[in-house]
């Protein structure tokens, strides 16, 4: 069982960050949570991740652990004894791995593309690619989840981690834009996922409600409207 | 072990495939390479890869792994009885998938401008490819390898680049010897190895192969 200091860079709106604080409380592990403000970035971040210098950043034992995906892993790794975070078997783990890249590589990056997006047509075109996207994902859960709640089997996992924390945002944007990205009648299954994810004990006062995350939205943009005239 | 069947889908210049032969070769895996020809993707390589339809896949019994840095870890945790590829403590274990993971996320992108493209967009390539190399330098240390004193996972992602330094030198006037010399010298380290040595093309023929890409991509 790992000893030593956990610490979680970051803020609360960030779907990568939820990923660590959902993977800390399977494992019943509790962070110390220090706040991260988006506009300046503290000498702990710069020091800690001076390659990107994002959150989050995990400090086990002060020693820094970087890029959300490593740090499932590591946390995985470190605490053996809770719940298993990735599959057992190698070639489901190969699996796993490989959705959470085309999550994060792929689908997610249109996600914000569309979010950026101006105008009805551009955002159409964006949207098309990832209704693409979002069969391929509803595909994936179908082989993978072999008849159980979730892609990690009777309890979640890994991919449901990756994906299932980027939804709060994913509505939010549905909302700001009041455009559905995830439709139920094209992805059924991972419509139902996404409500038994949600209301999991370990999820359920992890991820922001939508409302919040497009309320931040907006006030962030007004902030750096005002910082940039 | 013994009936195990091992397929690798490869291009012969791709640095990503060769992570895989080397992966192969470090663990004394037998398998039979397939090429591919990219112009004209065989129906196996759609079939086993249809999301990205790229190459490499390691195909066993069957089963395909896609993603090269993913296929190493597959075949690290399958043939798990000799020549471990990735550390065993957590923490050298996240290190080594970050810097995997950004050898993937930067050196690509910026080595491709350095010899598919001219004028401000190859200055911009050249410059951020020498500063990954640079920050890489500053990982590796004084180490022999990145894995310390043993050969392993971020090695193997990276030094297929190699392969291909006399094409970076050529097209884009630069000397990797004079920005990186630890890096040059970790490279030739690596070499050393047999499963490096058969897994990487000879860099004159990776320069030829350049060649003809420039001309079909209008560089030249």
């Amino acid at each position: 069982m790992a000893t030593g200091s956990v610490k979680l860079l970051g803020v609360w709106a960030s779907p990568f960050v939820n990923r660590v604080e959902i993977a800390l409380k399977m494992k019943s592990v509790e962070p110390e949570f220090i706040l991260e403000t988006t506009l300046n970035k503290s000498e702990l971040l710069l020091k800690s991740n001076p390659v990107y210098k994002k959150i989050p950043v995990l400090l086990h034992d002060e020693k820094p652990i970087c890029e959300s995906l490593v740090i499932l892993q590591y946390i995985d790794d470190s605490w053996p004894n809770g719940p298993s975070i990735l599959p057992s078997d190698p070639y489901d783990r190969a699996i796993a791995r490989f959705w959470a890249s085309y999550i994060d590589e792929k689908w997610y990056p249109l996600v914000v593309e569309f979010m950026k997006a101006e105008g009805k047509e551009e955002k159409a075109a964006v949207l098309e690619k990832i209704s693409e996207g979002n069969l391929l994902l509803e595909e994936a859960f179908i082989k993978i989840n072999k008849g159980n709640s979730f892609f990690g089997g009777d309890r979640i996992g890994y991919l449901d981690i990756v994906l299932g924390s980027l939804l709060g945002w994913v509505k939010a944007i549905e909302m700001m834009d009041e455009m559905k990205i995830l439709d139920e009648t094209k992805m059924p299954s991972l419509a139902e996922w996404d409500k038994r994810f949600c209301s999991d004990n370990v999820v359920k006062d992890i991820i922001p409600q939508p409302e919040k995350l497009a309320e931040i939205h907006r006030k962030f943009h007004q902030m750096k409207k005002a910082t940039s005239n | 072990m013994a009936n195990d069947e091992v397929i690798l889908l490869d291009f012969w210049p791709s640095m990503f495939g060769m992570r895989l032969r080397i992966a192969l070769a470090e663990k004394e895996v037998k398998y039979e390479y397939k090429e591919e020809d990219l112009r004209n993707k065989s129906p196996l390589l759609l079939q086993m890869n249809p999301i990205h339809k790229k190459i490499p896949v390691l195909i066993h019994n069957g089963k395909p792994v896609c993603e090269s840095n993913i296929a190493v870890e597959y075949i690290d945790e399958v043939w798990k009885d000799k020549a471990p590829l990735l550390p065993s403590d957590p923490y050298d274990r996240a290190q080594a998938r970050f810097w995997a993971d950004y050898i993937d996320k930067k050196l690509y992108d910026s080595a491709r401008k350095i010899w598919g493209t001219k004028g401000e967009e190859q200055e911009a390539g050249k410059k951020d490819f020498i500063e990954c190399l640079n920050v890489l330098e500053g990982e590796l240390g004084d180490k022999p390898y990145f894995g310390g004193d043993n050969f392993g996972f971020v090695d193997i992602a990276l030094i297929g680049f190699y392969s291909w330094f006399y094409a970076y030198e050529t097209y884009g006037n630069l000397s990797t010897e004079a920005e990186c010399p630890k890096f040059v010298a970790w490279a030739k380290r690596c070499m050393q190895r047999d499963s490096v040595a058969k897994s990487l093309p000879d860099q004159h023929k990776v320069l030829e192969f350049i060649k003809v890409l420039r001309k079909k991509y209008g560089v030249e």
